[in-house]
């Protein structure tokens, strides 16, 4: 029996298996967004001192389970559909082992629900990071424990899918650029999964009695290993999913495919050693340590978000080029769509991804300067560039690509999806940039009330504090309303959206039921044939100088900014 | 003999390739490199400080 399908409209060829997978996978992701989206509400409309909306209790629970499903849950579910898209759709390869992907989806839903029950019976406020001595209820470890070992057994099949692959001749040469991407995330995964084990195990046998201490040094430099790296997963699918998306509007290919794997190497390599910046300030551990894991193999990944950084629009520019835009430094990017919300939601999330997340993530990566900031609000200000704007946003776009590719629907009010990046960024950007100035004024990040109500020892904050923080919840609120705009524009899609393939019904949407059996006609796709190389223009000139003159506007924000630190470090600790 | 001699060699795979072309080698080095640098490390630091008396 034919078990592929090729997508009429896209080309791609999709294994039954894979093909479902992909879509409950997404589908529980975007669910998990919701919830984490209307519980940001609560934690906006409280931090926004003026409205101050939840009880300190209610507040800590909502936060708590704002944090992981937004951090956890929707991220990896939405990364196991990334894993299987980039190895059975991009190798043309049937699925390894589809039973023990749908044992690993189940353990990730039954870990994501029974976690969820725990925060919401109102005795595991304890944050994602679950810091000792603080204890929660037994079902909010053991759900992330099984939610942990079903993303693993994605994560194998990934890596089971790519043997097959290459032992059915699927493809000539190398893996793709893409799929090499997803692979990075596949390693940055299981280190990061086997960390959480080693660490949840225990305090999970502690929350039932079987141990009675758990250090709490040890804890957090283990934790972090899990807490941080799960965050690094998202950036090589992210930057994996950017040059998908280039690679399909514009036909761009990497402008060196050589330098991106390199770069991507470089992920593997140091990416996972910078969860160590949260441990800057802690004092069981010592500066060698700190400033090895931080300042020298940080500093390393960096580089590599910086090469792709390059790369990626620079190959959107060459392709652009090469199509007659021509007309001065920036036609190339003038008459991209900016319509279609597949690129700008892209676009958006590599420049915001960039420009902020990456600047801050220095600074912060600075053992130094990092004391101005640490465990302020400026931290989420800095992770919601990377993760709510760098590859949330980067994930709504590839979504608008898969409606109608996998699921075969066309978008639900499209005049919508087309807003959408456009408010979630504007939305995003401003809570952003006014959090990282309340950060930078020490107003602290999980904090109920920054006014120190009836505390023993009080603090009193600057006025511009109070504003930045209700500027700041002015811009979250407008960030919230552009993921529901996601979410309408998606589930409507699902629901009522135009069907493209008459067996695409609402059962083929969200259960993930394969299409008509006529559909999948097909017994194997030719094979995936290697690309021709490139053939460079060696007339002298840059390739792509609107991409340079970017990359040089990021340099001069990054060495201002970074000057700017520690000219206020000199001032906020003066020395003699 | 001369038939042979006319045949294209196999292109010759460079070590560096070979190594980014092995997941398998990939996910070794991806797991070693953070267990060492950063677990094991900051565990030992942790584990060898004295206990306050």
């Amino acid at each position: 029996m034919a078990r592929f399908r090729v997508c009429p409209d896209s080309g791609f060829y999709f294994d039954r298996s894979a093909e479902s997978l992909m879509k409950v996978n997404a589908v529980a992701g975007v669910v998990f967004l919701l919830i984490a989206g209307l519980l940001a509400l609560g934690v906006i409309l409280t931090r926004w001192q003026e409205v101050h909306l939840l009880p300190a209790d209610l507040f800590y629970q909502v936060l708590t389970a704002h944090g992981i499903n937004a951090l956890i849950f929707w991220v990896i579910f939405f990364e196991m559909a990334v894993l299987y898209f980039a190895s059975s759709t991009l190798l043309r390869s049937r699925l390894a082992a589809p039973g023990w992907a749908w044992a690993g989806f189940a353990l990730m839903i039954i870990g994501a629900v029974m976690n969820n029950v725990a925060v919401l019976q109102g005795n595991s406020s304890v944050m994602m990071t679950s810091y000792v001595p603080m204890q929660a209820a037994p079902h909010f470890y053991l759900g992330l424990i099984l939610f942990a070992v079903g993303a693993l057994i994605g994560c194998f099949v990934f890596l089971g899918t790519l043997v097959l692959a290459k032992d059915d001749k699927t493809y000539d040469g190398s893996i793709p650029l893409v799929t090499f991407g997803a692979l990075t995330a596949c390693i940055i995964a299981i280190f990061t999964i086997a960390s959480g084990a080693i660490i949840l195990f225990p305090t999970f046998l502690w929350s039932i009695g079987y141990i009675n201490h758990i250090d709490a040094e040890m804890y957090r430099i283990i934790w972090w290993a899990l807490g941080h790296s799960s965050q690094q997963i998202n950036v090589a699918a992210h930057v994996s999913i950017w040059y998908l998306i280039t690679g399909i509007l514009f036909g761009a290919r990497p402008m060196s495919e050589k330098v991106s794997r390199f770069a991507f190497l470089l992920y593997i390599f140091f990416l996972q050693l910078a969860s160590a910046h949260h441990i800057l300030v802690d004092p069981g551990v010592s500066s060698e340590w700190k400033i090895f894991n931080t300042s020298y193999a940080m500093y390393l990944a960096v580089l590599a978000s910086m090469i792709h950084g390059l790369t990626v629009p620079g190959a959107m520019e060459v392709a652009q080029r090469s199509k007659g835009y021509t007309k001065g430094l920036f036609e190339w990017l003038r008459k991209a769509p900016w319509g279609n919300p597949v690129f700008s939601g892209f676009f958006f999330a590599l420049i915001i991804f960039g420009f902020i997340g990456g600047i801050t993530g220095v600074v912060m990566g600075t053992e130094q300067i990092n004391l101005i900031i640490h465990n302020t609000i400026y931290v989420p200000a800095h992770f919601h560039a990377t993760v709510a704007v760098g590859t949330t946003l980067t994930f709504m776009a590839l979504t608008y690509l898969l409606i109608p590719v996998l699921f075969r629907r066309a978008l639900f009010l499209p005049w919508m999806a087309k807003l959408q990046p456009y408010v979630f960024s504007l939305g995003m950007t401003i809570m952003i940039l006014f959090l990282l100035g309340a950060g930078t004024l020490g107003v602290s990040r999980r904090h109920w009330d920054m006014d120190f109500t009836g505390a023993a020892l009080s603090f009193e904050y600057p006025g511009t504090a109070y504003m930045m923080m209700a500027v700041g919840g002015i811009g979250g609120v407008l960030g919230v309303l552009g993921g529901a705009m996601f979410l309408i524009v998606t589930v409507g899609s699902l629901l009522f959206g135009k069907k493209l393939e008459p067996s695409a019904g609402l059962f083929q949407g969200f259960c993930g039921i394969p299409l008509a059996d006529s559909v999948y006609n097909v017994e194997q796709p030719p094979r995936l044939e290697r690309a021709e190389p490139i053939e460079h223009d060696h007339s002298g000139g840059f390739e792509a100088p609107g991409t340079f003159v970017l990359a040089l506007a990021l340099l001069v924000c990054f060495v201002v900014y970074y000057a700017i630190n520690w000219d206020y470090l000199s001032s906020v600790w003066p020395i003699g | 003999m001369s038939e042979e001699n006319n045949l294209p060699k196999p292109e010759r795979i460079p070590f560096f390739q070979r190594m980014l072309d092995n997941p398998f080698l990939l996910l070794f080095i991806g797991v070693a490199m953070p267990t060492v640098f950063y677990t094991l490390w900051g565990v030992m630091e942790v584990a060898t400080l004295p206990i306050a008396k």
